[in-house]
């Protein structure tokens, strides 16, 4: 080492520096993670404090279970934007696994890697596109298109064959059920595609070679070695592509046809929580019925933050040298 | 190259034990030793490897004799590791590595056209230098892999090469009453061992160790050596490995590179105290590298 470095760095630190500088660091860090759970828990309090007089007059139960939802009568049950909720984010999850699954490891293991490039961007494109955007192509291109190759074809064919059917898949619209749940899966997968990525290219390479030195093909690698290792990153992908799902609010309510009335139906309007605060917040002058939808809010909340704990959760049991090894 | 006329292959592996059980020549470790027996498993013709247009592996005649420890030394990055992974086509998944020149198994070249590099590996298989069993996997699954990979599932004949091969890895007493356990729950030298029974469940001719200790304590290291010295009985080892005195203790032949050239080969005894080559001479006397 020569003289000139040596001589800076046996200076002496000055001692305030020494004594205080990792208690000011670690001060200022503590105080800005510290705001943001602040932050969260104020919110909820907020919503806590302005659904409460709705909680309270239905109970926190029995406005979870309550069906019927009239702001004139001041009667107010959540359940069917919740129903709507669960049924949407499960159902898009469940249509939009595996395909983005099968992205990612085309992306990540098969595709030659300008193809790859080519993937990837397509793919961080479509998660980047608004989602009021995505809103109005399905209300000008998705939507009718639906209804006249699938939800009316369907439903004259259910009428005369199978007219079982026909309850299951109610009158006909475009704007339903089905095409709520379809753009939305379209619209995790590139989360579900991202995070499966990841995960599998932290996928040690001694894995791989251990597949491929016992006589792996490409595909035994990859079941083999790389899902498995992978399994804990694309689970906790799923279920934060899930929570996504839950909270998405424009798309699904330009296109879900907003309807509350209970037994939703594939081929007609239904509902969701976040549907319903958007549609309904600037009419809600009742004091009801501003607080029943501020509930909608906290349960809303309460559930995304489920969803998120649970992600965590599975994301430590699954991985490798967590609680399921 | 001198050795190359006295040399056969066996048409038959059971042939090849029987004249290996008659040999002994471990005295005099000179190329007079008796010719007839030595055993070619494996050869190396004119072997260069490639990193893009840089060569780390430059034109490598050696040959690997049967159920024998063969042991790479050499200075870090004179290719050891590069030539251990052309002969079982490692470098196939390399991008931009290229492999010219023969390595012959049994007298046929395994990077010959038709060749499929899936049974390639399937008879020489590999054991890397930090364990990587499959760590979501059951320590039966681990060892299973490979027979399942080759499409057996009867549950009979799966537990039987379980059995087998942990037992020819000396750990079925440790782990005989947890098979089904995950992995990750075996110590290091545990797990390398593990991963010496999941490489000899598939019942490969050759099997190359990269550094095999080097990621072990002192006991790891020890258990491996032992069972090297065991597994020579049934099946070729080519190891590479750092530890001069490894080499000594458990390899019967050693080969010196330097540079990706391989300087010298010949018997471990020989290599150690009188070496042809003033280079090899240089680098077991401690002197570089
Ligand atoms: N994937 C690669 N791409 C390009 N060059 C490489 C690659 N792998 C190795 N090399 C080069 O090839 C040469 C030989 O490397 P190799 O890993 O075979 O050495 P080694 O003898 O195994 O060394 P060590 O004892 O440190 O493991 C080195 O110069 C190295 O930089
Ligand atoms: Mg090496």
């Amino acid at each position: 080492m020569n003289k000139g470095t040596r001589g800076y760095s046996r200076r002496r630190v000055s001692p305030i520096y020494r004594s205080w500088g990792d208690f000011i660091f670690s001060t200022i860090l503590l105080m800005l993670g510290a705001s943001i759970i602040f932050l969260a828990i104020a919110m909820a309090w907020v919503l806590w404090r302005e659904g409460s007089p709705s909680i309270r007059r239905h109970g926190f139960f029995g406005f979870l279970m309550g069906s019927t939802w009239d702001p004139v009568g001041g009667v107010h049950g959540a359940r069917p934007f919740i129903t709507g909720t669960l049924i949407t984010s499960f159902s898009s999850l469940l249509i939009a696994f595996i395909p983005a699954v099968s992205a990612a490891v085309i992306s990540a293991e098969y595709a030659p890697s300008w193809l790859a490039r080519i993937i990837d961007t397509l793919i961080d494109l479509l998660a980047a596109i608004p989602s009021v955007v995505i809103g109005i192509w399905g209300i000008f291109v998705f939507a009718p298109f639906m209804r006249d190759r699938i939800y009316l074809p369907l439903s004259f064919w259910a009428a005369d064959h199978a007219p079982r059917l026909l309850p299951a898949l109610g009158n006909p619209v475009s704007y339903n059920l089905t095409t709520a749940v379809i753009v939305l899966s379209f619209m995790i997968i590139p989360y579900i595609t991202a995070l499966t990525r990841d995960a599998i290219h932290l996928v040690p390479k001694d894995q791989r070679e251990a597949a491929w030195a016992l006589g792996a093909t490409r595909w035994e690698v990859i079941r083999l070695a790389v899902l498995p290792y992978a399994r804990g990153g694309i689970a906790a992908g799923a279920v934060l592509s899930l929570a996504r799902a839950v909270g998405e609010t424009m798309a699904v309510a330009m296109l879900i046809g907003n309807a509350n009335n209970l037994p939703f139906r594939l081929f007609q309007p239904a509902t969701t929580m976040p549907a319903v605060i958007v549609n309904e917040f600037r009419e809600a002058v009742e004091q009801m019925h501003y607080a029943s939808l501020m509930a909608v809010g906290l349960y809303l909340f309460i559930i995304a933050f489920i969803v998120n704990l649970a992600a965590a959760s599975i994301q430590k049991r699954l991985s490798v040298g967590g609680r399921m090894l | 190259m001198h050795y190359a006329q006295t040399e056969v292959y066996a048409e038959d592996p059971k042939e090849q034990v029987l004249h290996l059980e008659r040999k002994e020549d471990d005295s005099a470790g000179e190329e007079s030793a008796s010719a007839a027996d030595r055993i070619l498993r494996m050869e190396t013709q004119n072997l260069s490897v490639y990193y893009q247009e840089v060569r780390g592996v430059d034109r490598v005649d050696m040959p690997v004799y049967a159920d024998r420890v063969t042991a790479l030394i050499g200075p870090s990055g004179c290719g050891k590791t590069t030539f251990l992974r052309s002969l079982n086509r490692m470098h196939d998944l390399t991008k931009g590595a290229r492999v010219t020149g023969k390595a012959l198994l049994d007298g046929k070249d395994i990077y010959a056209p038709g060749q499929d590099p899936i049974l390639v590996r399937r008879k020489i298989g590999m054991v890397f230098q930090k364990p990587n069993p499959f760590p979501t996997m059951s320590i039966y699954d681990n060892v299973s892999s490979g027979l399942r990979l080759a499409g057996i599932r009867k549950r009979s004949i799966l537990d039987e090469a379980v059995e087998y091969s942990l037992t020819h890895a000396a750990l079925w007493n440790e782990v005989k009453d947890r098979l089904k356990s995950h992995a990750f729950s075996l110590s290091g030298g545990q797990q390398q061992r593990l991963c010496i029974a999941r490489a000899l469940a598939v019942e490969p001719e050759v099997i190359l160790m990269d550094e095999p200790t080097s990621s072990l304590d002192p006991k790891g290291t020890a258990s491996i050596e032992e069972l090297i010295t065991m597994l020579k009985e049934e099946v070729t080892i080519i190891m590479v490995t750092h530890n001069m005195h490894q080499a000594m203790r458990i390899s019967d032949y050693t080969a010196f590179f330097y540079l990706g050239s391989l300087i010298e080969f010949g018997r471990t005894k020989q290599i150690f105290t009188h070496p042809r080559e003033e280079k090899t001479e240089e680098y077991v006397g401690g002197q570089f590298g």
